[in-house]
């Protein structure tokens, strides 16, 4: 496959998958076989391309076939890739929840298309080489999350929304004032050749990019809740149903510090004796002030959404560390933390779809059950916490590591400690969830949704799924640190990257 | 006019800023829709304003020169007024969704109703 169409297909099969949807509107049996198809196909182009890149490093399109600075670029590294990936192994693990896992009337309600869309957007952050293409991109995925997290309508939902859309419709606002900033300073929106410009010895108008990435930091701060700014993701990312949450609370922030990472490496270079303390410190508070919150949650649902924001910190604590090491244990937790977090997201659906209720009181005895469920959220939980052989100690060895090689002991102190209490708070769930008899054991499985052997099977096969994933990661974790530790190198050698987009190899 | 409009600009942004902060939510979606102009004429401004010249380059030059209307912000703009315009769609039909589920304009009540729960 030529690489031109390897870097189209990730955008147009998500998208041609959504318009077939969109033809059997309200038909959900044949809307799930097309979306079912679709993450198939999606998987493999990525893979694909993944193999590509490997092989390139960096793999480039010119749409429309304009040369590079003025035409729109599409650009793969490894970096973008392994998030995509990762994206693509979590749609898949979404879709076969969503299948028994979701109500039927949001299913026949454009829940596939958006799914789809969603994806799309994604595909659109990580590919993209241009600064406005990325804001078009983000706002694809934002309306798409808008609508998801609407979904249904309820109470709680629509306050969720509510919310999400002002703080977002704010940050997007903030975005696209960077983005005029930067246009106005160098002419200029292609990424590659604004690295190059901001490169230049003495390049004019330092105190003006220093506004402009501060516009960027408080607007992809918004959207990927660190410190000050994350106030409005326990209030809205807790109240849709599981299959919508997990693919949100999985996939949307992790993108928005991927912008962040991307672009403080690129192009927002020149102020980094101001920009890393501040993230340092952002880094720290992000972490410390998630796990301090979900230590006070009695909802399944709360604590992980808590934790969200906390593991943004670990992502946030690489940039701000930014010694190749740091980075690449940042790019690790990233892919480590979409897979683990939406696997609990999963798991806690799994448990309500029987129960009917997220809440750690009311809840009980699942381990007598469901032996099975509780096993699979105990590694959840431990990889998610950091627990040697499981995925997440990686990730937060070489984040540790890189810490006290460059001496910000403060912070590794800090996150060793958040460490410990995303133990204790994972504890608690598993207390209160699985271990501890139900409360009320006088009406024995009177209360339990009567949910079928076949259907509760099917319901454990993507969790099963997203565990063998994260195992592996985890028990083999060589291959993947390697490509960190490339992906790191790509970031900070931008040399490959620029020369591939500024090459100018049109078809002929 | 080159002074003019950057007043015009931090006045939007503050009257946008003022409005998003209200607890009342038409004033929310007016916050949202001033907002959103405060970025759209702001993208303009920054982008370097000219007066009376096109985009267009006349034959028998190679190269285009002062004064000259630059196309790219303009093409910005265009893009971002209409997923503004999107966006700010889809919250008021979600504003009065809200209402109509609510029936209630302000956002603390909201709270309390689901905290109440």
């Amino acid at each position: 496959m030529s690489s031109d169409l390897l870097l189209l297909l990730p955008l147009l099969i998500p998208l041609y998958g959504a318009l077939v949807c969109l033809m059997f509107w309200q038909q959900e049996q044949w809307q799930a076989v097309m979306v079912g198809l679709a993450q198939i196909a999606w998987m493999t182009t990525i893979v694909f391309l993944m193999q590509r890149v490997m092989a390139e490093e960096v793999l480039v399109t010119q749409i429309g076939n304009w040369p590079a600075p003025f035409g729109i670029t599409l650009v793969a590294d490894i970096f973008g890739a392994l998030m995509l990936l990762a994206a693509a192994v979590i749609g898949i693990a979404v879709y076969l929840f969503s299948l028994q896992g979701l109500d039927v009337t949001r299913r026949r309600f454009g829940y596939y298309p958006l799914l789809l869309l969603l994806q799309m957007g994604v595909s659109g952050v990580c590919l993209t080489g241009d600064l406005f293409n990325l804001f078009v991109w983000f706002e694809v995925l934002l309306i798409c999350c808008f609508a998801l997290l609407s979904l249904g309508g309820t109470k709680g939902q629509l306050e969720g929304t509510l919310k999400y859309v002002t703080i977002n419709f704010l940050a997007s606002g903030f975005l696209l004032a960077g983005v005029g900033v930067m246009y106005s300073l160098y002419g200029a929106l292609n990424l590659a050749e604004l690295a190059l410009m901001v490169r230049q010895p003495e390049h004019p108008n330092l105190p003006l990019l220093s506004m402009a990435s501060v516009f960027f930091l408080v607007g992809f701060g918004i959207k990927s809740a660190i410190f000050p700014l994350f106030f409005w993701l326990p209030a809205s990312y807790h109240s849709p149903p599981v299959a919508i949450s997990a693919l949100i609370a999985g996939l949307v922030t992790k993108v928005g510090i991927y912008t962040l990472i991307r672009l403080f490496t690129l192009i927002f270079i020149s102020d980094l004796g101001f920009m890393l303390p501040l993230l340092a410190i952002l880094s720290g508070f992000t972490m410390l002030i998630g796990v301090i919150g979900a230590a006070a949650q009695t909802d399944f649902k709360k604590i992980l959404s808590f934790h969200i924001i906390s593991q943004i910190g670990y992502m946030l604590m690489g940039l701000a560390i930014y010694t190749p090491l740091a980075i690449a244990g940042s790019v690790f937790f990233i892919v480590h933390n979409i897979l683990v977090k939406t696997n609990l997201f999963l798991i806690s659906g799994v448990v309500a779809q029987r129960y009917r209720t997220f809440s750690l009181k009311k809840l009980g005895g699942v381990y007598l059950h469901q032996p099975v469920l509780a096993l699979l959220f105990l590694l959840s939980a431990l990889s998610l916490a950091g627990t040697p052989p499981l995925s997440g100690f990686w990730g937060k060895l070489m984040l540790a590591k890189a810490g006290l090689e460059a001496g910000a002991y403060t912070l590794v102190g800090v996150s060793l400690c958040v460490s410990l209490i995303t133990l204790f708070s994972m504890t608690k769930i598993w207390n209160e969830v699985f271990w501890k008899p139900k409360p009320g054991n006088h009406i024995p499985d009177k209360d339990l949704a009567p949910v079928s052997l076949l259907r509760l099977r099917q319901l454990h096969l993507p969790v099963i799924l997203l565990l063998v994933v994260i195992l592996f990661i985890g028990v083999y974790a060589r291959p993947l640190v390697q490509l960190s530790v490339r992906a790191a190198n790509g970031l900070l050698h931008i040399e490959k990257y620029t020369e591939t987009v500024l090459s100018n190899k049109t078809l002929k | 006019m080159e002074t003019l409009l950057p007043l015009m600009v931090g006045t939007l942004f503050a009257v946008g800023l003022y409005f998003i902060l209200h607890r009342h939510l038409f004033k929310v979606i007016l916050g949202l829709i001033l907002f959103s102009l405060a970025t759209n004429l702001f993208l303009f401004v920054v982008g370097g304003i000219t007066r009376g010249s096109s985009a267009i380059i006349s034959e028998e030059k190679s190269t285009a020169t002062e004064p000259y209307a630059d196309p790219v912000p303009q093409a910005l703009l265009l893009t971002a007024v209409v997923i503004g315009f999107g966006i700010q769609s889809f919250a008021i039909v979600l504003i009065r969704r809200v209402y109509q589920t609510f029936k209630s304009n302000n956002l603390d009540e909201l709270r309390k109703e689901n905290e109440a729960q």
